[in-house]
């Protein structure tokens, strides 16, 4: 029994290594090259031994990448604080937007608010590809297109379901009878919402609110055709890496690791709220 | 204190009617029982009166005011669930001040207002406990606590010993009329539990089907219960319930049992010649010696000694059951085959098909004439 157990632990080692690594190659490799510069990284064979160098660091903090062809302005910085913006302020507004809506579809069922429910979730059915032309269309007309106003409404389109049906599910979670016996001690609806519905849902909004980020982070569709340069996320402010004298492959590879931080940072600091929020029951009684 | 009162209450879910044409007239100072079995709806009505949900018909009045349009938070009113309904991210003490604090009542007066409860209920321990880390008996002295706060005139208790265990129902069902009587509110309490009902009810309504079929005290519901399913509900063990066809006789009517003619005095002559229910409380039965006049022969099939009675399980010449119960201790039968004495003038007679009580001529009925 002694040698299976032993072999079953090595053998199990061993897939998880094999996992890992399939899984964390390329994110480490990416890692490595951010430190390398173009003619290293294209060395052939690759050597994981090099020289470490920051100039990719500085290319982007600086905004300026030379290259063989020259000098070139990279708003990669911009683009950061662009995403960060769009992102933050769009699950901001989802929050606002979606909680309290989420709290009326669990708690009042009126005639048509499952059709309204539903409409709102079939926004994440449709293809982002098949409604942009269109969009783009009314976007001009109404002069939204090209503003950061424009992009946080579009966005909605991406985090409002998902708060919407997440936090909706841990509303109704919550046991009428708690809430009624807030009401019945005396307070108003909307203290009862405020003073027992939002922090007994409030593991559920924290994962919510965290994976309408990620999505908002993620966006590349909407921004491409969308916003303009100057309100570009990294996502589509990447593309600007495709120089004519070459794709920088050093740029690219800090980048990737500045635009992944901050969500990485995110889901690390929030990951005990995911994890409560994310198993059901979380808030019985 | 106050008083309530409902006005044919209709309350409907879809296509069902949970209340159907409900009035309830309850006293100032009273303590009234709502009993009946799951799904009479007990909890619906209570959770009408506290505002939380709206009746399709009918008025709602507490105190003499029309409160049927009135939100929760504004009727005054108590009330402890069945399942507690803590609010889990609040301590004892948070949970019971809830009350106080919606009456924006100063910090000492909150203080002062959660430990006379917190004293009353025997849990000024625990008070900085979180809700899980309380037991069960706690929890459900927590729930009645933060109900009883407030000091609302008017206090809903919605089965709140359901979900203890018999210990500490026990317990309650003692320290709960000292509480309530401290309290001096007039009280609706709900519950399934017959003794419960009995040992809290100045009157009791027994409600079934969404509606009242009996409302009095507990003796007038005991002693002359409406109906065949009133009858079956109160008593332990269950009253023995005997098919039977009564005869005329010269006085009244007779019923004839094992071939042992019992005179049931009052009933009117009418019931003679119908099929009939013949209602035996098991402890009006007494085992008497061989050839007592009026005696029942019957084989006794089992004993079960209980704490405080022993209830015997016997069987007539016709292998009819009847359970006879007496005090502890006392002699029983001493063999397989005894008699039993019945007493007509304790039995119930109902009539078969519809089940209704029988009434006597000149008996107290009690107030069943608002069961319409």
């Amino acid at each position: 029994m002694e040698t299976t157990s032993t072999l079953e632990k090595t053998l199990r080692l061993l897939a998880l290594t094999l996992v890992v690594i399939f899984f964390m190659f390329p994110i480490v490799w990416i890692f490595l090259m951010s430190f390398q510069t173009n003619e290293t990284i294209l060395r052939i064979p690759p050597q994981v031994i090099f020289e470490p160098t920051l100039s990719n660091y500085t290319a982007l903090i600086t905004g300026k990448l030379t290259s063989a062809a020259g000098t070139l302005d990279i708003a990669f910085m911009k683009n950061l604080g662009n995403s960060v913006f769009l992102s933050v302020t769009s699950v901001a507004l989802a929050l606002v937007l979606g909680v309290p809506a989420a709290y009326a579809f669990a708690r009042h069922k009126f005639k048509g608010s499952e059709d309204i429910a539903f409409t709102l979730l079939s926004f994440r059915f449709a293809p982002p590809l098949l409604v942009l032309l269109p969009l783009t269309q009314y976007f001009q007309w109404l002069g939204l297109a090209n503003t950061y106003i424009g992009l946080i409404w579009v966005y909605q389109l991406i985090c409002l379901p998902l708060i919407l049906w997440i936090v909706r599910g841990y509303f109704e979670d919550i046991s009428a009878d708690v809430e009624y016996a807030y009401r019945i001690a005396g307070h108003s609806w909307f203290a009862t919402f405020r003073r027992i519905a939002l922090p007994l849902a409030g593991p559920g909004i924290a994962a919510a609110g965290l994976l309408a980020f990620i999505f908002a982070w993620n966006n590349f569709v909407f921004a491409l055709v969308l916003a303009s340069a100057d309100k570009q996320p990294v996502t589509v402010g990447a593309l600007a890496f495709v120089t004519s004298s070459g794709i920088q492959y050093g740029q690219i590879a800090a980048a990737i690791v500045l635009s992944v931080t901050p969500t990485l940072a995110l889901a690390l600091y929030a990951q005990r709220y995911l994890v409560e929020g994310l198993s059901l029951g979380a808030v019985k009684g | 204190m106050t008083t309530l009162q409902l006005e044919n209450i209709v309350k409907r879910y879809k296509n069902h009617t949970v209340l159907d044409n409900l009035s309830l007239d309850v006293k100032d100072g009273e303590t009234l029982v709502l009993f009946g079995p799951s799904g009479a709806g007990k909890t619906v009505l209570l959770r009408l009166v506290a505002g939380v949900i709206d009746p399709e018909e009918g008025r709602i009045l507490i105190g003499g005011a029309d409160m049927t349009d009135v939100d929760a938070e504004h009727r005054g009113i108590g009330m402890a669930f069945q399942n507690f309904a803590l609010f889990p991210h609040m301590d004892a003490f948070e949970n019971i001040a809830t009350p106080l604090e919606a009456k924006r009542s100063s910090a000492d007066a909150i203080k002062a207002g959660v430990h006379r409860v917190a004293k009353l209920l025997k849990i000024d321990h625990v008070l900085t406990h979180q809700p899980k880390a309380l037991s069960n008996g706690q929890k459900q002295r927590t729930a009645l606590a933060r109900a009883l706060a407030g000091s609302p005139p008017l206090l809903l208790l919605d089965d709140p010993l359901r979900n203890v265990d018999a210990k500490l129902r026990f317990e309650m069902r003692l320290e709960l009329p000292r509480v309530l009587a401290a309290q001096g509110a007039t009280v609706v309490y709900v519950t399934q539990d017959y003794k419960e009902a009995m040992a809290l009810g100045d009157r009791i309504a027994v409600i079934s089907d969404g509606r009242i079929r009996q409302i009095g005290t507990p003796e007038d519901i005991y002693n002359a219960p409406a109906d065949i399913d009133i009858a079956r509900l109160f008593g332990d063990p269950t009253i023995n319930l005997l098919d039977v066809t009564p005869n005329a006789e010269a006085d009244g009517v007779s019923v004839l049992l094992s071939d042992v003619r019992i005179a049931l005095p009052g009933i009117p002559a009418n019931a003679a010649g119908k099929a009939c229910v013949l209602g035996l409380r098991p402890e009006t039965l007494r085992f008497v010696p061989a050839g007592t006049p009026g005696a029942i022969p019957v084989t006794v099939e089992a004993e079960t000694p209980l704490n405080e009675k022993t209830v015997t399980l016997a069987l007539t010449v016709r292998s009819r059951e009847i359970l006879v119960s007496r005090p502890a201790g006392t002699p029983g039968p001493a063999s397989g085959s005894a008699h039993i004495a019945v007493d007509g003038a304790n039995a119930f007679l109902f009539d078969k098909e519809t089940g209704a009580l029988i009434a006597r001529h000149g008996s107290h009925t009690g107030t069943q004439g608002e069961a319409a």
